[in-house]
Protein backbone atom coordinates (compact mmCIF):
# COMPACT_ATOMS: atom_id res chain seq x y z
CA UNK A 1 0.00 0.00 0.00
CA UNK A 2 1.33 3.84 -0.64
CA UNK A 3 -0.53 6.55 0.86
CA UNK A 4 -0.44 10.19 -0.67
CA UNK A 5 1.33 12.69 1.89
CA UNK A 6 -0.78 14.87 3.85
CA UNK A 7 1.24 18.54 2.61
CA UNK A 8 2.53 20.57 4.95
CA UNK A 9 1.82 24.41 5.79
CA UNK A 10 3.49 27.11 6.67
CA UNK A 11 4.05 27.39 10.82
CA UNK A 12 2.50 30.80 10.84
CA UNK A 13 3.63 33.69 12.98
CA UNK A 14 1.56 32.90 16.58
CA UNK A 15 3.66 29.47 17.49
CA UNK A 16 5.41 30.94 20.31
CA UNK A 17 3.08 30.06 23.13
CA UNK A 18 2.66 26.41 21.34
CA UNK A 19 5.57 25.46 20.37
CA UNK A 20 8.78 25.91 22.38
CA UNK A 21 8.85 24.30 26.02
CA UNK A 22 10.68 24.80 28.72
CA UNK A 23 14.28 24.05 28.54
CA UNK A 24 13.73 23.34 24.80
CA UNK A 25 16.98 24.23 23.57
CA UNK A 26 19.04 22.67 26.05
CA UNK A 27 19.79 19.21 24.77
CA UNK A 28 22.41 18.87 27.82
CA UNK A 29 22.54 21.43 30.99
CA UNK A 30 24.56 24.28 30.63
CA UNK A 31 27.26 22.34 33.24
CA UNK A 32 27.52 19.26 31.24
CA UNK A 33 31.07 18.95 31.02
CA UNK A 34 31.05 18.67 27.52
CA UNK A 35 28.25 21.45 26.99
CA UNK A 36 28.80 23.63 23.13
CA UNK A 37 26.74 26.31 22.27
CA UNK A 38 25.23 26.20 18.70
CA UNK A 39 24.19 29.47 17.69
CA UNK A 40 23.04 31.22 14.85
CA UNK A 41 20.79 33.76 12.97
CA UNK A 42 18.22 33.16 9.92
CA UNK A 43 18.01 35.63 7.36
CA UNK A 44 16.16 36.56 4.36
CA UNK A 45 16.83 37.43 0.57
CA UNK A 46 17.15 40.67 1.82
CA UNK A 47 19.61 39.99 4.25
CA UNK A 48 17.11 41.27 7.17
CA UNK A 49 16.93 38.65 10.28
CA UNK A 50 13.99 36.14 10.69
CA UNK A 51 12.34 36.91 14.07
CA UNK A 52 9.45 34.22 13.73
CA UNK A 53 11.58 30.86 12.61
CA UNK A 54 11.62 27.68 14.86
CA UNK A 55 14.53 25.32 14.09
CA UNK A 56 14.94 22.09 15.35
CA UNK A 57 18.15 19.76 15.80
CA UNK A 58 18.46 15.93 15.91
CA UNK A 59 21.63 14.37 16.46
CA UNK A 60 23.48 11.41 17.52
CA UNK A 61 25.54 11.43 21.56
CA UNK A 62 29.21 11.90 21.50
CA UNK A 63 29.90 8.45 20.68
CA UNK A 64 27.63 8.29 17.70
CA UNK A 65 24.88 6.61 19.41
CA UNK A 66 21.30 7.60 17.75
CA UNK A 67 19.14 8.19 21.00
CA UNK A 68 16.65 6.17 21.52
CA UNK A 69 14.95 7.17 24.92
CA UNK A 70 12.01 9.21 25.37
CA UNK A 71 11.31 12.59 26.93
CA UNK A 72 12.01 15.16 25.08
CA UNK A 73 9.67 17.75 26.34
CA UNK A 74 10.05 16.53 30.09
CA UNK A 75 13.89 16.93 30.47
CA UNK A 76 14.93 15.16 32.93
CA UNK A 77 18.44 15.75 33.13
CA UNK A 78 20.16 12.63 32.85
CA UNK A 79 18.78 11.16 29.18
CA UNK A 80 20.27 12.45 26.33
CA UNK A 81 17.04 12.41 24.21
CA UNK A 82 18.88 13.97 21.10
CA UNK A 83 16.26 16.50 20.11
CA UNK A 84 16.26 20.55 20.62
CA UNK A 85 13.97 22.96 19.30
CA UNK A 86 14.48 27.03 19.82
CA UNK A 87 12.22 29.88 18.24
CA UNK A 88 14.57 32.78 16.50
CA UNK A 89 14.19 35.91 18.83
CA UNK A 90 14.14 39.60 16.99
CA UNK A 91 17.18 39.32 15.88
CA UNK A 92 16.88 36.57 14.05
CA UNK A 93 19.14 34.55 16.24
CA UNK A 94 18.73 30.67 18.07
CA UNK A 95 21.03 28.94 20.18
CA UNK A 96 21.12 25.99 21.54
CA UNK A 97 23.32 24.00 24.17
CA UNK A 98 23.96 20.70 23.57
CA UNK A 99 27.08 17.99 23.07
CA UNK A 100 28.90 17.26 19.64
CA UNK A 101 27.67 14.46 17.55
CA UNK A 102 30.15 12.14 17.34
CA UNK A 103 30.41 9.84 13.98
CA UNK A 104 27.91 7.24 12.65
CA UNK A 105 29.77 4.88 10.69
CA UNK A 106 32.61 6.53 10.06
CA UNK A 107 30.46 9.62 8.47
CA UNK A 108 31.16 12.74 8.81
CA UNK A 109 29.17 13.89 12.02
CA UNK A 110 26.38 16.67 11.57
CA UNK A 111 23.22 17.59 13.14
CA UNK A 112 19.84 17.29 11.42
CA UNK A 113 18.50 20.26 10.96
CA UNK A 114 14.70 21.47 10.21
CA UNK A 115 13.77 24.69 9.79
CA UNK A 116 10.19 26.15 10.03
CA UNK A 117 9.27 30.16 9.35
CA UNK A 118 5.91 32.04 9.00
CA UNK A 119 6.76 32.80 5.23
CA UNK A 120 7.95 29.44 4.30
CA UNK A 121 5.13 26.94 3.01
CA UNK A 122 6.36 23.81 4.24
CA UNK A 123 9.53 22.44 6.25
CA UNK A 124 13.12 22.73 5.19
CA UNK A 125 15.32 19.89 6.17
CA UNK A 126 19.70 20.67 6.25
CA UNK A 127 22.36 19.69 8.16
CA UNK A 128 25.14 21.28 10.12
CA UNK A 129 28.08 19.70 10.18
CA UNK A 130 30.68 19.68 12.34
CA UNK A 131 34.02 21.69 11.22
CA UNK A 132 36.94 19.85 12.60
CA UNK A 133 37.43 16.88 10.61
CA UNK A 134 38.29 18.14 7.30
CA UNK A 135 39.13 14.79 5.78
CA UNK A 136 35.81 13.34 6.83
CA UNK A 137 33.93 16.36 5.73
CA UNK A 138 36.02 15.74 2.29
CA UNK A 139 35.15 12.48 1.65
CA UNK A 140 31.90 12.82 2.57
CA UNK A 141 29.37 11.17 -0.65
CA UNK A 142 26.70 13.94 0.26
CA UNK A 143 29.33 17.46 0.45
CA UNK A 144 31.83 15.75 -1.80
CA UNK A 145 29.63 16.61 -5.07
CA UNK A 146 28.42 20.54 -3.90
CA UNK A 147 30.63 23.04 -4.95
CA UNK A 148 32.90 24.44 -2.30
CA UNK A 149 30.43 27.87 -1.99
CA UNK A 150 27.72 25.11 -1.47
CA UNK A 151 29.10 22.81 0.63
CA UNK A 152 30.31 26.15 3.03
CA UNK A 153 26.92 26.43 3.80
CA UNK A 154 26.34 23.50 5.63
CA UNK A 155 29.40 23.61 7.70
CA UNK A 156 29.73 25.43 11.22
CA UNK A 157 32.26 27.67 12.18
CA UNK A 158 33.95 27.27 15.23
CA UNK A 159 34.37 30.31 17.35
CA UNK A 160 37.42 31.32 19.47
CA UNK A 161 35.37 30.30 22.96
CA UNK A 162 34.96 27.09 21.79
CA UNK A 163 30.96 27.59 20.44
CA UNK A 164 29.60 26.26 17.00
CA UNK A 165 28.02 28.95 14.62
CA UNK A 166 25.94 29.00 11.76
CA UNK A 167 23.97 30.82 10.18
CA UNK A 168 21.18 29.83 7.56
CA UNK A 169 20.58 32.20 4.41
CA UNK A 170 16.93 31.50 2.58
CA UNK A 171 18.43 33.44 -0.85
CA UNK A 172 20.86 35.09 -2.08
CA UNK A 173 24.21 34.42 -2.53
CA UNK A 174 24.98 32.51 0.83
CA UNK A 175 21.82 30.31 0.33
CA UNK A 176 22.28 27.26 2.45
CA UNK A 177 21.74 24.31 0.82
CA UNK A 178 18.41 22.54 1.74
CA UNK A 179 17.72 18.81 1.41
CA UNK A 180 15.18 16.90 -0.28
CA UNK A 181 14.78 13.08 0.69
CA UNK A 182 12.05 12.09 -1.44
CA UNK B 1 9.70 36.89 -10.97
CA UNK B 2 9.23 39.12 -8.03
CA UNK B 3 12.25 40.51 -6.71
CA UNK B 4 13.06 42.34 -3.21
CA UNK B 5 13.14 46.38 -5.07
CA UNK B 6 9.69 45.67 -6.74
CA UNK B 7 8.12 43.89 -3.67
CA UNK B 8 9.14 47.40 -1.55
CA UNK B 9 7.68 49.43 -4.15
CA UNK B 10 4.67 47.09 -4.71
CA UNK B 11 1.24 48.90 -2.73
CA UNK B 12 -0.94 46.40 -0.74
CA UNK B 13 -2.66 44.54 -3.06
CA UNK B 14 -6.59 43.57 -3.20
CA UNK B 15 -8.54 40.39 -3.01
CA UNK B 16 -9.09 40.56 -6.91
CA UNK B 17 -5.15 40.86 -7.21
CA UNK B 18 -4.33 37.51 -5.11
CA UNK B 19 -7.49 36.13 -6.59
CA UNK B 20 -6.01 36.21 -9.99
CA UNK B 21 -2.60 35.12 -9.10
CA UNK B 22 -3.77 32.23 -7.69
CA UNK B 23 -6.20 30.96 -10.45
CA UNK B 24 -3.44 31.70 -13.33
CA UNK B 25 -1.16 29.46 -11.50
CA UNK B 26 -4.52 27.16 -11.16
CA UNK B 27 -5.02 27.18 -14.66
CA UNK B 28 -1.06 26.72 -15.38
CA UNK B 29 -0.83 23.86 -13.56
CA UNK B 30 -3.93 21.84 -15.23
CA UNK B 31 -2.36 22.41 -18.42
CA UNK B 32 0.77 20.93 -16.95
CA UNK B 33 -0.86 18.12 -16.22
CA UNK B 34 -3.43 17.98 -18.94
CA UNK B 35 0.50 17.66 -21.09
CA UNK B 36 1.16 14.93 -19.19
CA UNK B 37 3.05 16.89 -16.00
CA UNK B 38 3.32 15.20 -12.47
CA UNK B 39 0.87 15.38 -9.66
CA UNK B 40 2.14 17.84 -7.05
CA UNK B 41 1.60 16.44 -4.19
CA UNK B 42 3.18 18.71 -1.95
CA UNK B 43 2.94 22.60 -1.02
CA UNK B 44 4.52 25.11 -3.58
CA UNK B 45 7.65 26.86 -1.64
CA UNK B 46 7.48 29.85 -4.27
CA UNK B 47 3.98 30.97 -3.98
CA UNK B 48 4.04 35.09 -4.67
CA UNK B 49 0.40 35.45 -3.50
CA UNK B 50 1.51 34.80 -0.27
CA UNK B 51 3.61 37.65 -0.16
CA UNK B 52 5.60 36.72 3.16
CA UNK B 53 7.46 34.04 0.93
CA UNK B 54 8.89 36.30 -1.24
CA UNK B 55 11.99 36.43 0.38
CA UNK B 56 11.73 33.34 2.32
CA UNK B 57 11.53 30.84 -0.09
CA UNK B 58 14.38 28.92 -1.45
CA UNK B 59 15.61 29.93 -5.01
CA UNK B 60 18.26 26.75 -5.45
CA UNK B 61 16.51 23.65 -6.33
CA UNK B 62 16.70 21.15 -3.12
CA UNK B 63 19.17 19.35 -3.08
CA UNK B 64 18.48 15.72 -2.87
CA UNK B 65 20.09 13.16 -0.49
CA UNK B 66 20.28 9.84 0.59
CA UNK B 67 19.23 9.97 4.52
CA UNK B 68 21.92 8.61 6.33
CA UNK B 69 21.06 6.93 9.74
CA UNK B 70 20.33 9.55 12.26
CA UNK B 71 17.41 10.72 9.64
CA UNK B 72 15.93 8.00 9.44
CA UNK B 73 14.66 7.16 12.88
CA UNK B 74 12.94 10.61 15.15
CA UNK B 75 13.06 11.61 18.23
CA UNK B 76 11.61 9.54 20.84
CA UNK B 77 8.52 11.01 22.80
CA UNK B 78 6.28 8.92 25.17
CA UNK B 79 3.11 9.41 27.11
CA UNK B 80 5.43 10.91 30.24
CA UNK B 81 6.15 13.98 28.10
CA UNK B 82 2.57 14.43 27.98
CA UNK B 83 -0.07 14.93 30.33
CA UNK B 84 -3.57 13.19 29.73
CA UNK B 85 -5.15 15.90 29.77
CA UNK B 86 -3.34 18.24 27.21
CA UNK B 87 -5.36 16.62 25.04
CA UNK B 88 -8.58 18.57 25.83
CA UNK B 89 -7.87 22.49 25.31
CA UNK B 90 -11.95 23.17 26.67
CA UNK B 91 -10.60 21.71 30.82
CA UNK B 92 -7.27 24.49 30.90
CA UNK B 93 -8.95 27.12 32.81
CA UNK B 94 -11.30 27.65 35.63
CA UNK B 95 -14.30 27.88 33.30
CA UNK B 96 -15.35 26.86 30.07
CA UNK B 97 -14.38 28.57 26.79
CA UNK B 98 -16.66 29.99 24.76
CA UNK B 99 -17.91 28.61 21.05
CA UNK B 100 -18.84 25.27 19.35
CA UNK B 101 -17.22 22.25 21.23
CA UNK B 102 -15.74 19.56 18.75
CA UNK B 103 -13.75 16.52 18.61
CA UNK B 104 -11.17 16.30 16.29
CA UNK B 105 -9.60 12.91 15.68
CA UNK B 106 -7.68 10.45 13.11
CA UNK B 107 -5.31 8.59 12.65
CA UNK B 108 -1.56 9.06 11.73
CA UNK B 109 -0.14 6.57 8.93
CA UNK B 110 3.36 6.35 7.27
CA UNK B 111 3.08 6.15 3.36
CA UNK B 112 2.78 2.10 3.85
CA UNK B 113 0.01 2.51 5.75
CA UNK B 114 1.62 1.65 9.29
CA UNK B 115 0.25 2.91 12.14
CA UNK B 116 2.38 6.10 13.07
CA UNK B 117 2.74 4.72 17.31
CA UNK B 118 3.47 6.34 20.59
CA UNK B 119 4.81 10.05 18.42
CA UNK B 120 3.80 13.29 19.79
CA UNK B 121 1.19 15.63 17.96
CA UNK B 122 1.00 19.46 19.14
CA UNK B 123 -1.88 21.26 17.76
CA UNK B 124 -2.28 25.55 18.47
CA UNK B 125 -5.27 27.38 17.30
CA UNK B 126 -7.38 30.96 17.49
CA UNK B 127 -10.28 30.76 19.79
CA UNK B 128 -14.26 30.87 18.11
CA UNK B 129 -13.57 34.48 18.02
CA UNK B 130 -10.37 34.46 15.92
CA UNK B 131 -7.91 35.41 18.05
CA UNK B 132 -4.80 33.89 18.81
CA UNK B 133 -3.32 34.49 22.69
CA UNK B 134 -0.01 35.12 21.36
CA UNK B 135 0.98 38.95 22.07
CA UNK B 136 1.34 39.78 18.67
CA UNK B 137 -1.81 38.75 17.35
CA UNK B 138 -3.63 42.41 17.58
CA UNK B 139 -6.76 41.15 15.79
CA UNK B 140 -9.81 43.42 17.78
CA UNK B 141 -11.79 40.28 18.80
CA UNK B 142 -12.19 39.22 21.86
CA UNK B 143 -9.95 37.08 23.82
CA UNK B 144 -11.25 33.79 25.44
CA UNK B 145 -10.31 34.15 29.63
CA UNK B 146 -10.75 30.49 29.76
CA UNK B 147 -9.30 29.44 26.51
CA UNK B 148 -5.23 29.66 25.50
CA UNK B 149 -5.85 27.24 22.05
CA UNK B 150 -2.74 24.95 22.69
CA UNK B 151 -2.78 21.06 23.13
CA UNK B 152 -0.57 18.08 22.93
CA UNK B 153 -1.32 14.26 22.91
CA UNK B 154 1.19 11.33 22.28
CA UNK B 155 -0.37 8.69 19.53
CA UNK B 156 -1.74 4.77 20.90
CA UNK B 157 -0.71 1.79 19.51
CA UNK B 158 -2.88 2.43 16.22
CA UNK B 159 -1.63 5.59 15.59
CA UNK B 160 -4.80 7.37 16.75
CA UNK B 161 -4.90 10.69 18.36
CA UNK B 162 -7.84 12.60 19.46
CA UNK B 163 -8.24 15.65 21.01
CA UNK B 164 -12.04 18.02 22.50
CA UNK B 165 -11.58 22.03 21.45
CA UNK B 166 -13.31 24.57 20.60
CA UNK B 167 -13.99 25.77 17.03
CA UNK B 168 -11.88 27.84 15.98
CA UNK B 169 -13.08 31.61 14.19
CA UNK B 170 -11.58 32.66 10.51
CA UNK B 171 -9.28 35.96 11.03
CA UNK B 172 -7.74 39.00 9.31
CA UNK B 173 -4.55 39.24 8.26
CA UNK B 174 -2.58 41.31 5.97
CA UNK B 175 -1.20 39.48 2.95
CA UNK B 176 -3.68 42.14 1.01
CA UNK B 177 -6.90 44.18 1.98
CA UNK B 178 -9.81 42.19 3.03
CA UNK B 179 -7.39 38.99 3.93
CA UNK B 180 -9.20 36.19 5.92
CA UNK B 181 -7.59 33.01 6.83
CA UNK B 182 -10.23 30.27 6.72
CA UNK B 183 -10.68 28.71 10.02
CA UNK B 184 -7.81 26.07 10.71
CA UNK B 185 -5.81 24.47 13.17
CA UNK B 186 -2.02 24.30 13.43
CA UNK B 187 -0.68 20.66 13.85
CA UNK B 188 3.10 19.81 14.40
CA UNK B 189 4.06 15.49 14.12
CA UNK B 190 6.66 13.62 14.33
CA UNK B 191 6.41 10.13 12.12
CA UNK B 192 8.86 7.21 12.48
CA UNK B 193 12.00 9.04 10.90
CA UNK B 194 13.01 13.32 10.77
CA UNK B 195 12.32 13.18 6.97
CA UNK B 196 8.59 12.81 7.90
CA UNK B 197 8.96 15.84 10.26
CA UNK B 198 5.90 18.00 9.68
CA UNK B 199 3.95 21.45 10.38
CA UNK B 200 0.35 21.70 8.55
CA UNK B 201 -2.99 23.19 8.89
CA UNK B 202 -6.28 21.17 9.55
CA UNK B 203 -9.38 23.15 7.88
CA UNK B 204 -13.36 22.75 8.35
CA UNK B 205 -15.15 21.16 5.07
CA UNK B 206 -16.78 23.70 2.98
CA UNK B 207 -15.43 27.06 3.95
CA UNK B 208 -15.65 29.60 1.55
CA UNK B 209 -12.61 31.54 2.26
CA UNK B 210 -10.91 28.51 0.51
CA UNK B 211 -10.83 29.73 -2.98
CA UNK B 212 -9.64 33.12 -1.34
CA UNK B 213 -6.56 31.98 0.67
CA UNK B 214 -3.24 32.22 -1.05
CA UNK B 215 -1.67 29.88 2.01
CA UNK B 216 -4.69 26.95 1.32
CA UNK B 217 -4.12 27.56 -2.31
CA UNK B 218 -0.10 27.07 -2.33
CA UNK B 219 -0.94 23.37 -2.48
CA UNK B 220 -1.33 23.43 -6.26
CA UNK B 221 -3.08 20.00 -6.67
CA UNK B 222 -6.49 19.76 -5.78
CA UNK B 223 -6.76 16.59 -4.36
CA UNK B 224 -3.76 17.13 -2.65
CA UNK B 225 -4.83 19.80 -0.89
CA UNK B 226 -8.13 18.27 0.08
CA UNK B 227 -6.29 15.90 2.08
CA UNK B 228 -5.87 19.28 4.71
CA UNK B 229 -9.62 19.59 5.04
CA UNK B 230 -11.39 17.13 7.76
CA UNK B 231 -14.60 15.62 7.22
CA UNK B 232 -17.56 16.07 9.50
CA UNK B 233 -18.11 12.57 11.15
CA UNK B 234 -21.71 11.69 12.41
CA UNK B 235 -20.22 8.65 14.92
CA UNK B 236 -17.62 10.70 16.51
CA UNK B 237 -20.19 13.28 17.31
CA UNK B 238 -21.65 13.35 20.91
CA UNK B 239 -25.04 13.49 21.67
CA UNK B 240 -25.50 16.58 23.72
CA UNK B 241 -22.18 17.87 23.91
CA UNK B 242 -19.37 17.85 20.48
CA UNK B 243 -20.00 17.59 17.08
CA UNK B 244 -17.18 15.50 15.27
CA UNK B 245 -14.30 15.79 12.67
CA UNK B 246 -12.26 12.93 11.86
CA UNK B 247 -8.85 14.00 9.98
CA UNK B 248 -6.19 11.25 9.00
CA UNK B 249 -2.70 12.18 8.12
CA UNK B 250 0.07 10.49 5.93
CA UNK B 251 3.48 10.77 7.22
CA UNK B 252 5.57 9.43 3.81
CA UNK B 253 9.49 10.08 3.57
CA UNK B 254 12.64 7.43 4.02
CA UNK B 255 12.55 5.56 7.47
CA UNK B 256 14.63 2.84 8.72
CA UNK B 257 12.46 -0.46 8.60
CA UNK B 258 14.51 -2.63 11.17
CA UNK B 259 11.37 -2.63 13.57
CA UNK B 260 9.27 -4.90 11.57
CA UNK B 261 11.90 -7.37 12.30
CA UNK B 262 11.61 -7.34 15.82
CA UNK B 263 7.99 -8.26 15.83
CA UNK B 264 6.53 -4.98 16.77
CA UNK B 265 3.95 -4.81 13.51
CA UNK B 266 1.39 -6.64 12.90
Amino acid sequence: MSLLPTPGQTVGPFFGYALPYEGSENLVPPHHPHAVRLTGAVYDGTGVPVPDALIEVWQADENGNIPTARGSLTRDRHVFTGFGRSATTRDGSYSFTTVEPGSINDTAPFFALVLFARGILDKLHSRIYLPQDRDALEHDPFLSVLPPQRRATLVANRQSDGSLHHDIHLQGDDETVFIDFS
Amino acid sequence: MMNASTKDDMTVSDQQQISSEISSRQEQYEMDRAGGAQVHNRTTLNYPPYRSSLLRYPTKDLHHADPESIELLSPAFGHNDVAEIESDLTLQHTGEPVGERIVVSGRVLDGDGRPVRNQLVEVWQANAAGRYIHKRDQHPAPIDPNFTGTGRTITDDNGDYRFVTIKPGAYPWKNHTNAWRPAHIHFSLFGNAFTQRIITQMYFPGDPLFPLDPIYNSIIDHDARDRLVANYDHDLTSPEWALGYRWDIVLTGPQQTWFEAEGDDE
